[in-house]
Order: structure tokens, then sequence, then C-alpha cells
């Protein structure tokens, strides 16, 4: 049938927190994938445990984009609350699956879209055999069997995104797979399609798994032996330490002796959380923290401890919008200016800004590596969309290559140092060595502090003393600019650039592919660790404009740029600023760019009218 | 002529080995007579230098912390912060003898929160508090431990309740509470091998005049207010588990309980019997001496078998910052099995 859309459209479903329906929307996420056909799934979710509205969009692409899309295809309406708004939000020309029982009218009354009514209420209490409690959840079940029919999801995907989700509870999935039978059978004896929305089996999910940043990291801080925990529970970085310690538990556990070889501590608060990390680091162990915004204002002071005591430590930030009660479930670029220089006096440290989850679990291994070789707290900055949403990616490789421990003397090493001092500069790059508590030589211990110290650790308040430590460690930290990755360039002699870091990469990759719809070639830098690496500035130089997109509204990451460049190359920066808490889309970067490209020429224009003296109306 | 022997204890050391930098304290601090005490009572116990971890927090009381055991690894950390740093480090190393020195300050205002889940992890530590009731290196604000109506130098009357660290201890299931006085070597160095060789949250918490801003007229943590008022509970006798039993106690009731690496102590009693194992009986002796205005010393309670942090957390006997990678990470086939899953 002409008209008919493949594979390019995305699905919103609108529900009622608490209501089962994550269930359902993964089922029809890992049934597209099992299909071959790429999918981008982003749960916008409320603060709250049940009852409020949450919507779940599910994106498929045959280019396979990842980012969110403004616009929605098909809605499915199952929250009274929302539904009004949620059905006027549809594209013209979409579909609507709905609750049979919400009455249209007002903004629900249109007739440019498809309405498919559906009385999930009674079809739960009528054809599925179950109590009551559970109906609630297998109304939501029933609008995967609806969607399936209406789109033509493949039944067997359908059986297997469900047997996947109810992995552990055969019964659970046999009830599931009822309810989704039930939605199948009243769309085909009750709907006429008249939407154009359709999916055809492809070759496009291939080699790819389906994971979130957050377990990602998890999956990586094991990979790199960190044997300590602490952490204080804050959205979105739970699931990062709950995923760690569920990891833990299966691989971690001598079966024989039930000998944890871990430690897992729900602190009382971030305070502590960073505290038991530094003291684990201290004492030998790789430890690491994830926290949020608000848990970084906690941790500021023993991060800024940690940094002038030269403490190795790890600290994955996901960050969201905050503190209190400001949309702690939407998602922000929000701390990148904050944690680099976190705590108080002349604090810098060294941030790792993973934009895919695949970067997420080699950042993890990489800022235990750097943590323990540079000696100063690492962040991981991640964010809520790149930690809790489902991303397509290859699959995780297994790490086999050994961790860099850095300088570490035992006891063997210190016998055959003649005089060692705790923060003596040996090698010209700013790194001391260290020793660990329970190093049987007496000449190990050292008395750790604050910033007042000698190259020995003793106190002292000398003003040159003091003076010749922070140079140390500012040539230290400038270390980090070529240990941490390189920026991710492309690069094809275009004069206009585009520059990211972190989750929004993904929505330039779509923003690009439309610039250049719109004649607008663009190169392109990721920048993937603070302090910034040469190869930024030498970018920089090499194009006219170059346009800085991030998700938060002061351009912090444009405001560091400017900090470090010379005012030659910060005049080159433009921003694009995404705020409103919901993943950044491509639009949000293809639009104002586009618009300052226009005014751009226009002003050239103006010139080329005035140098030929010609009258401008 | 004679010559001097150097007494040696059990690891071969001398005293001297268990000293530490010049204190900076001011002269007759009572901070400087504990810092002895916990010198004689390392030295006594034979702990291994390089096995101690030296934890503090800031303030007057954590400076002490450079001023004993000069090579073993110490940590001035941030204030009222000193419990999660040491917490980390144990479970990182549980090999470490952990001794954390704080203060009022440090452990009944700023770091409350802190101490309150120490005790609840029952952390395998000791934590001696020097409580002066004053903030000393401020110039002499009150503390939290400050009695209601006690003066300062300067300024009013403290118009709040104090906080009692020993009673407030106690409730949250502190396993080793005791209380001494800077100025009692006889009682505190037993108190303190004991509070070594328990395993679990030792908590002393030692009165400690502050001669420069807390040692006057209208102040209940003077010297001469606390030696008027100390009624000491108990006078408790360390006996290590590599030693006989020599101590040569006096009559009548004697209290003998086995820690948990096989040394006792025994408690003295002095006036009531008190059972140091009753956290009810040990929350009345608190009450009744604060309200006939006494201070109770001794070894108020005691319950070596409660499991420490590291037994909760089952962690092996090697500790964790000494796994090797390949005993941390999941085998290839694990790996690929997860990767598989997730498809």
């Amino acid at each position: 049938m002409t008209g008919d859309v493949f594979n390019d459209f995305c699905i919103q479903a609108a529900t009622v927190n608490g209501s089962g329906s994550q269930s359902s929307n993964l089922v029809i996420t890992k049934a597209l994938h099992h299909m071959g056909i790429p999918v981008a799934a982003k749960n916008v979710f409320p603060s709250n445990i049940e009852g409020q509205p949450t919507w779940y969009d599910i994106r498929v692409t045959p280019q396979g984009y990842q980012a969110r899309k403004r616009t929605v295809d098909i809605l499915i309406a199952m929250n009274p609350a929302t539904w009004e708004r949620d059905a006027a939000n549809v594209r013209s020309g979409g579909a609507v699956i709905h609750e049979a029982a919400l009455p249209r009218f007002g903004e629900a009354d249109r007739d440019d879209v498809s309405w498919y009514p559906v009385p999930f209420a009674r079809l739960a209490r009528e054809q599925l055999d179950a109590k009551p409690d559970l109906r609630k959840y297998l109304q939501n079940m029933i609008y995967v069997g609806v969607l399936a029919e209406l789109i033509g999801l493949d039944p067997a995907a359908v059986e297997q995104g469900v047997r996947d989700q109810f992995r552990t509870k055969p019964k659970a999935a046999d009830l599931n797979l009822a309810a989704v039978r039930v939605g199948v059978d009243y769309t085909r004896e009750n709907l006429v399609k008249s939407d154009p929305y359709r999916v055809t089996p492809m070759d496009g999910t291939r080699g790819t798994v389906l994971l979130d940043g957050n377990r990602a990291g998890a999956l990586g801080s094991l990979m790199a032996g960190c044997t300590v925990l602490a952490w204080y529970p804050i959205t979105p970085s739970s699931s990062l330490c709950e995923a760690f310690i569920d990891y833990a538990e299966r691989y971690r556990v001598d079966a024989a002796t039930g000998e944890r070889r871990f430690a897992a501590i729900q602190a009382e608060d971030e305070l502590a959380a960073i505290g038991i990390v530094l003291g684990a680091e201290w004492a030998g162990a790789r430890a690491m923290t994830a926290t949020s915004g608000p848990g970084i204002s906690l941790m500021a002071e023993l991060t800024g401890l940690g940094y002038y005591a030269e403490i190795p430590a790890v600290i994955f930030d996901i960050q969201r919008v905050g503190p209190s009660t400001g949309l702690p479930t939407r998602t922000m670029q929000g701390d990148v200016g904050f944690v680099h220089t976190l705590s108080h006096g002349d604090t810098r440290h060294p941030v790792l800004l993973p934009g895919t989850v695949i970067e997420v679990y080699e950042d993890a291994q990489r800022a235990f590596d750097v943590a323990d070789r540079m000696q100063p707290p690492v962040f991981v900055l991640s964010d809520l969309d790149l930690g809790m949403n489902l991303w397509m990616t290859a699959p995780l490789p297994y790490t086999e290559r050994a961790i860099d421990r850095g300088k570490v003397l035992d006891a063997e090493a210190l016998a055959r140092v003649t005089e060692w001092a705790r923060y003596r500069d040996v090698d010209g790059d700013g790194i001391p060595y260290r020793t660990l508590p329970g190093t049987a030589d007496p000449r190990a211990a050292y008395f750790t502090r604050g910033s007042g110290h000698d190259e020995h650790a003793l106190y002292t308040e000398d003003p040159d003393v003091y003076e010749a430590n922070m140079d140390r460690l500012r040539r230290k930290i400038d270390g980090a600019r070529t240990l941490l990755p390189a920026p991710l360039v492309e690069e094809s002699g275009n004069r206009v650039a585009i520059c990211a870091y972190g989750s929004t990469h993904h929505a330039v990759v779509e923003a690009r592919h439309q610039l250049a719809d719109h004649g607008v070639e663009t190169d392109y830098l990721r920048i993937r660790g603070l302090p910034l690496h040469p190869a930024v500035a030498e970018f920089i130089a090499r194009h006219d404009r170059v346009y800085v997109a991030e998700q938060n509204r002061d351009g912090q990451m444009e405001a560091l740029l400017r900090q470090e460049l010379p005012g030659e190359l910060a005049d080159r920066l433009r921003s694009i600023r995404h705020f409103n808490g919901v993943p950044i889309d491509a639009e949000a970067i293809s639009d104002p760019l586009l618009a300052g490209e226009l005014a751009q020429r226009e002003p050239a224009d103006d010139r080329a009218a005035a140098a030929h003296h010609v009258p401008v109306a | 002529m004679a010559i001097a022997i150097e007494k040696l204890n059990r690891l071969g050391l001398n005293r001297d080995d268990y000293k530490g930098a010049h204190t900076t304290l001011c002269a007759g601090c009572g901070h400087n007579s504990i810092t002895n005490h916990i010198v004689k009572a390392l030295y006594d116990s034979g702990i291994e230098p390089h096995l101690l971890a030296k934890m503090s927090g800031i303030g007057c009381s954590s400076k002490a912390a450079a001023y004993f055991v000069e090579h073993a690894h110490g940590f001035n950390g941030a204030h009222g912060r000193m419990p999660s740093l040491a917490t980390g480090a144990k479970l990182a190393n549980r090999d470490l003898a952990v001794f954390g020195i704080s203060g009022d300050g440090d452990t009944a205002s700023i770091g409350l929160g802190q101490f309150c889940h120490m005790i609840r992890r029952n952390l395998d530590m000791t934590y001696v508090v020097e409580d002066n009731g004053v903030y000393g290196l401020t110039k002499g604000q009150s503390s939290a431990t400050a009695d209601l109506g006690s003066r300062p130098k300067r300024g009013p009357a403290n118009r709040y309740e104090q906080i009692d660290i020993c009673a407030l201890a106690i409730e949250l299931g502190a396993s080793f509470v005791a209380r001494s006085f800077s100025g009692d070597g006889k009682q505190l160095v037993p108190l303190l091998q004991a509070a070594l060789a328990h395993r679990g949250t030792a908590i002393l918490d030692v009165i400690s005049p502050c001669v420069t801003f807390n040692d006057h007229d209208g102040s209940t943590k003077s010297y001469a207010y606390v030696k008027d008022h100390d009624a000491p509970v108990n006078t408790p006798d360390y006996i290590a588990p590599q030693e006989e039993i020599l101590v040569d106690y006096e009559p009548g009731t004697v209290q003998d309980v086995e820690l948990h690496n096989g040394s006792h102590i025994l408690l003295r009693k002095v006036g009531d019997d008190h059972d140091a194992r009753d956290r009810m009986v040990a929350m009345r002796l608190l009450f009744e001496a604060r309200q006939s205005g006494e201070i109770a010393t001794g070894l108020l309670y005691v319950n070596p078998e409660a499991d420490d942090l590291c037994t909760r957390e089952a962690l092996p006997s090697r500790p964790l910052a000494q796994l090797p990678i390949e005993e941390l990470r999941p085998s290839r086939e694990q790996w690929d099995a997860l990767m598989a899953g997730l498809a």
C-alpha cells in the first residue's frame, strides 16, 4: 500500500507510573530489536512511586539514530490525567491507541489521526484469569498485543521479548503472553488499520545488545578490580551501585565459604560515602562511589582533601536536574563545571566524559587506572539519559589487560630506594610515590593531611613550600590532558564544526545529517575528558565557527573552553543549549545552528552590498 | 657503672618506638597526658607499628594522632569524617589495627552522624574522644558535650543540653563503651589495651581538661571539677592472651570479661557492683551519676560477642586490598553468557 511508513516512527506509551507499564514497554523494545530493527528507548518518568504520569518513547529508525525525537507518531494513551495533552501532541496522520472509556473531547477531539479505542480494563477483567491486583499490569500487556497487530510485530519476537522480561518467572510469562493474545485478537476482530506505520524485519541490530550506561559502569568497575563500593541512594545513580552489587554477588562470592571478595556499604550520606572510598583507597583497595549532583555537593570537602592529600578515588556522577525537588528524574549535563574544580582552593580533577554505553564501560576501567597512576579523585560524568535508558550497543568486550596500580612502593621496592619522600617529584611528572598502610618497613609510614605539608608529609605553613607543592600539583594534573582519551574528531575540511560531549553525541550524529540536507556540512569534535586535550584547541583553530552543544542553561563546557583558549579562538565559539529536562533531540542542535549560519551570511551580504555602494532596502 | 637495660615488649620494641612527633598542644593539656597513656598501651599490647592505622578528624585532639607511633601510617582527615575514612581503611585491609583520636566537637557535633553509623556497623576500631567540652583551636566556644549551665571562659553559660557520648553509644548498640580521665593512667591504660583487643567499635570518652579555655571555675570539665566528681565504677586490669595472669587484684567481686582475641579484662568494683555486660545497668549508672553531678568512669558496657563490620560483610581473611585482579573478574565464559543474555 502506498504511503506506508516502514521502520521509521515514534511510539509513545503514556501511562501511570507503578502500573507495570515498564515491562510492556521493554517487551516492545526487545521485540523490535529481535526483528533486527534499530530501536532507541527513552523513559521520561516522574519522581514518584505510584500514580503519576510517565512516558516511554520508543523510536524505530532504519538509520539507527539513538537520540530522542520530539514527534509522536503512535500514542498509546493509558493515563486519563494526561490524555488530552498527549493526544494533542500526536503528529497529524498519526495513530492513537487508547482506553475506550476515555472521552474524546477538548484537545483530544481531532479528526486527523487514526483512533483505536480498546476496552483494556474490561478485556483484562473478562478474558484473563488473574487476581484483581494483577489486572492493572496485564491491561498494559494487552496494549503490546494491540500495537503488535497494528504495526506488524513478529509474534515470535514478541514472545521472545516476554520470555526475556520474565526469565525467572515462567508462570508470569505465560499470563503475560495470554494478555498479549487478548490484545491481538481484539484488534483483529474489532479494529481496522487506517494509519501508515508498519515494521518489517531488517538486519540492523545484528551483533548488538540492549544495555544501559549504569550497568556498563558497574561492569567496568567490576573488571577494574574495584573491591569497595560506598554509596547513598539517589536517582539516577542508584542502579549503578545496585548493578555492581548484583554482579559482585554473582561473581565474587566463594561458593564454598560464602566469603565475599568485595564490600558494598550503603552509607548514611554522601559525606560518608566519599570518606569510605578515600579511606579504602588510602589503604590500597580500589574503591568507588556513584552519585548525582546533590551528592556531589556533599562530597566537595573530602574530594578536595583527596586532591591535596593525593588519594585516588573513582566517583561516578550520573547527572540530573536538582537539587531537592528540582526535577530529580530528568536529565541534564549540569555538573561539568562543578565537578572539574570541585572543592575550595586550587583544585582541579580529571573528568572522563563517556558518550556511549561502551565508553562508560571503558571509562570506568580507565578511571581506576588514571586514579592510581595520578593519585587524585577521578570523575566519570554520565547522565540520566545515558545511565538509565536502554541503548543499542556492541557487547562489552571481555577485559584481560593488566591494571595500572601506579607508583606504589611495597617493602621490597622501598628497600631498593635510598631516600623516599611521600610528596617528592622524582620523575618530573609531578606524581610522587606512595606507600600503603601495612607495608612492613619503618620508612613506609607517613602522616596524611591536607595541603599544608612538605615533601615528607610533615606539617608546614612555609609559603615557599606551599607554593612549590601547588605548582607540582598543577604539573601533575596537566599530565591528565594527554593521559585521558583524545577528543574524537570527524573532519573533512569544513569551516563550521560542532563540539559536544557525553550523551549529546547521539543528537549531534542526527543533526549533522539534517544539516547536510540543508546544505550545511559540519565537522565534529567530541570532548572525552577534562582537563582539555591539546587537540581541542588545534581543532578549533582549523574552523571559523564551532558550535558547542550541551544540555545546560549556561553553556558550562563553552565557558570552560573560553577560560582555556586564547581570545582569538574563544571568539569562534557559539553556544547551543538545551535544558528542559528531557534528552536532547537533533532539532535542538540543527535548528539553532542553521539560524546561526543564516545570520552569519546576512551581515556578510550586507557588507558585500555596502562595498558596491548599492542601497539596501 | 650500671648499664641501663631497655625493657622490650613482646615484639622486641622499646617504648620509644611508640613515640611520635613532639606535641604542639598547650603545655599541661590533658590531651598530652592521654598521648602518653596511648604510647604505653600500644607498647604494652605489642601492637605492630606498621599494622597500626592512626586516624583522626580535625581539632586539638585530632592533632594528637601525629604524637605517637611515628612509624605507623596516619590520616588526619576532615572535621567529623574520621569514622568514614576509618571504615574504608578497615574494609580495604582488615589486618590493620585502626586507632582513632577525635574530640567532642569532631564527634558530638559535626561528626555525630558518622559516629552513630560507625557504631551501628560495629567497625572494629578504637575510638578515643578527648573530651574537654570546648572548641580549642577556634578559641573557646562551647561544644555539645558541655554541661547545661557550664560557663565558658568568655560569654554566657551554656543554655543547651549536653550530649553524653557514652550514653549515646550504648543506646546505639556500641559493643565497648568506657569513660576515663586524662590524668588517670592507672585506669586509662588498661582500658585502652582492652579497647585494642576488642573486636568491634570501642568508644573511650576521656575527659581531658582544656588548660587554656575550659579549666576555670564554672566549667564542669576542669581538672579540679573532674577530680572532685570522678566516681570510678571499676578499675580494670587488662590481661593479654600471651601473658600469665599475675594481677594482684583486690578482694571483693571481680568481673572477668574475655575478649575476642582471648585476652581478659578484670573489673575491680568500686562502690556498687556494676555488670558491664548489661546495657540497662550501664544506662542507669550513667543517668544516676549525672543526676548526682558525678562522672562515672571505667568500663561501662562491653559485648565481646557482637560481630564486627568485616565479619558481617563476610570478607575473606586476606585483605581486599591484596586480592589479585584475577580473583576479582568473572571468567570469560561467565562474561560471554552475561552478554548473550542481553542480546
